[in-house]
């Protein structure tokens, strides 16, 4: 099985911080990681791949720090990764992501499976996978928590809100995963130290043969990105927990929500 | 005529955005449409708002897919002008807007909390940053497909109404994707979107055997016990339905009482939205007191008990 993993380099959602006056996300100097989910369907393409052979490609878009961030696929177990690393891309809304992703899976040729997370973990959108469905004219199967290869196709356990549906596609098909699917193993420095050696190979937007026209304009324009305000009243009691209780029960009875 | 049209498998999120549609509807000068699965009541959806209703009569539209629907939406679209779906965020909704969206060229917001017109422009909030923001943006292409978060929008009043029907027969092929079983899920019978009152715990719990308190606690006060992911997903110490946050349920009740909860947005997240939050942690410096109206700074195995002797003996 030739496995492809769609990866987003994102900033450390941990490391956020908001800007007090304005409520504004201070996003410089963070840095740069891959989402949980990502990792997860990447161990899961790893394990498939223990499994039944082939190999496992990463294939990730983002920043000229992508040479970097991409290690960690590669220690992960990845064989060998693919960046693609392009100005132009910045314009891409998610139909251009899909298209540039699209071009670049047609490059890269033979493969059985594409894997990603159900979405991105800081976004989470979950439009590359069903928009590349449409593009690649490939099934697709999100919300997946269990994966079993048959020789020409595919069956998956997907988690939805009022059951477990198992469900079977022919290969190749894109399967976007959740962080329930794994619990991925921590990289040996073993495989730290042999991630450098591998193969990894960067394409520009003419290297897929995409053009600027192809890739349109972003169809969604942000008109503002901010904390949503918290005007809690943030009212401590510390002391003697019997007081305490009292003195909630007092405030709670007063906003009348206890007691009802 | 300008269409709005509306589709969700779940018959509730459809009314929900039934009456979104309908204040839309006037400033737009547009017609309010609704796609419904077969069997469905079409004056249900007459009564919530809606001026027109597809029947998706197709023998592949029998059973949702994502697939097979993106096609007949398609199609739908652009026979009849639709200019605006509004899908209804489910699982199965999140998988089906985007879909539709490459098909038709359009701008997709996914897991919308909001919609707003400014101007012309079709305006959407969203979570972005992992909870940490929350993004407004404006679709610019000509279709524009939103999928909307269930319960983000209240369902109007239903009225005495009647519209047009039309059955849509497309001939689609069958789905690449076959469903071979549909398993239900055990303890599915929380129903914590829709609770007043609301109890939850996180890692401040010990052990399973643990929860028992605040069990006792929640039946105490009728309220329904929620969860952080880890002990939802990773401890498996209650059901995943249980689950409260980015990834679980956002839920809106009168009164959040938090035990044992640092204040990850992940999870905070999913209770903003209460009228009144109560935190109780050991750590003062928990980040959970800052998004919290009234705290208790002690030990959750102490201050539970009490609570629950309290809930019990209302004083006169």
């Amino acid at each position: 099985m030739d496995i492809i993993v769609c990866l987003k380099q994102i900033v450390d959602l941990k490391q956020i911080r908001i800007k007090k006056e304005t409520g504004e996300p201070v996003l410089e100097g963070l840095p740069l990681v891959f989402g949980d989910m990502d990792i997860n369907a990447l161990e899961e393409a790893v394990k498939i791949k223990e499994k039944s052979g082939g190999k496992v490609i990463a294939l990730a878009m983002g920043s000229a720090k992508l040479k970097d961030t991409i290690k960690a696929a590669l220690a992960r177990g990845a064989d060998e990764a693919v960046i693609l690393i392009d100005p132009l891309f910045d314009a891409a809304g998610s139909q251009g992501k899909a298209a540039i992703l699209a071009k670049a899976i047609k490059k890269i040729g033979k493969y059985d499976l594409i894997l990603m997370g159900e979405g991105s973990t800081d976004n989470y959108s979950g439009q590359l996978g069903a928009r590349l469905s449409q593009i690649l004219g490939l099934p697709a199967l999100s919300y997946t928590v269990q994966i079993e290869m048959a020789a020409n196709s595919v069956k998956v356990t997907r988690n939805m809100e009022d059951c477990m549906e198992v469900a079977e596609a022919p290969l190749p098909a894109i399967i976007g995963v959740t962080s329930e699917i794994n619990k991925p193993r921590i990289p040996s420095l073993m495989q730290i130290l042999k991630a450098s050696k591998k193969n990894l190979t960067e394409w520009k937007a003419a290297d897929i043969g995409l053009s600027a026209a192809e890739l349109g304009e972003k169809e969604t324009v942000m008109l503002s990105n901010l904390a949503p305000p918290e005007q809690r009243k943030q009212v401590l009691f510390e002391g003697k927990t019997d007081d305490n209780i009292e003195k909630l029960i007092d405030s709670l009875m007063k906003e009348g929500v206890w007691g009802r | 005529m300008f269409e709005i049209l509306i589709f969700s498998e779940n018959k509730q999120v459809a009314f929900e955005l039934l009456s979104e549609a309908g204040k839309l509807k006037g400033a737009l000068n547009a017609r309010v449409a609704a796609a419904v699965m077969p069997n469905s009541d079409v004056n249900d959806y007459f009564g919530y708002g809606a001026d027109k209703v597809y029947v998706l009569e197709d023998a592949a539209l029998a059973e949702f897919s994502p697939d097979r629907y993106a096609e007949a939406f398609e199609k739908i679209s652009n026979q009849n002008g639709t200019d605006i779906l509004l899908i209804g965020s489910t699982r199965r909704g999140k998988e089906l807007a985007p879909r539709i969206a490459q098909r038709l060229s359009a701008g997709c917001i996914t897991d919308a909390i909001g919609i707003s017109l400014k101007g012309s422009d079709l305006v959407a909030e969203r979570y972005v940053l992992g909870g940490n923001t929350i993004a407004s943006e404006s679709i610019k292409t000509g279709k524009k497909v939103i999928s909307v978060m269930p319960r983000a929008f209240k369902t109007g009043e239903k009225q005495t109404r009647s519209g047009e029907v039309a059955r849509i027969n497309l001939n689609l092929d069958a789905s690449k994707i076959k469903v071979l079983e549909r398993k239900p899920k055990s303890g599915h019978t929380a129903n914590l979107e829709e609770a007043r009152t609301l109890v939850c715990v996180g890692r401040g719990l010990r052990q399973k055997e643990d929860l028992a308190i605040f069990e006792k606690f929640a039946g105490s006060i009728n309220a329904e016990l929620g969860c952080t992911r880890p002990i939802a997903y990773d401890l498996k110490w209650l059901p995943e339905e249980r689950e409260v946050g980015l990834s679980g349920k956002k839920c809106k009740p009168d009164l959040c009482m938090v035990f044992g909860i640092s204040g990850q947005i992940q999870h905070t997240v999913g209770i903003r939205d209460s009228k009144i939050i109560v935190a109780v942690n050991k750590d003062k410096n928990a980040p959970i007191f800052k998004i919290s109206d009234y705290g208790i700074i002690g030990d959750i195995f102490e201050i539970a008990p009490k609570l629950v002797e309290r809930a019990n003996t209302p004083k006169s």
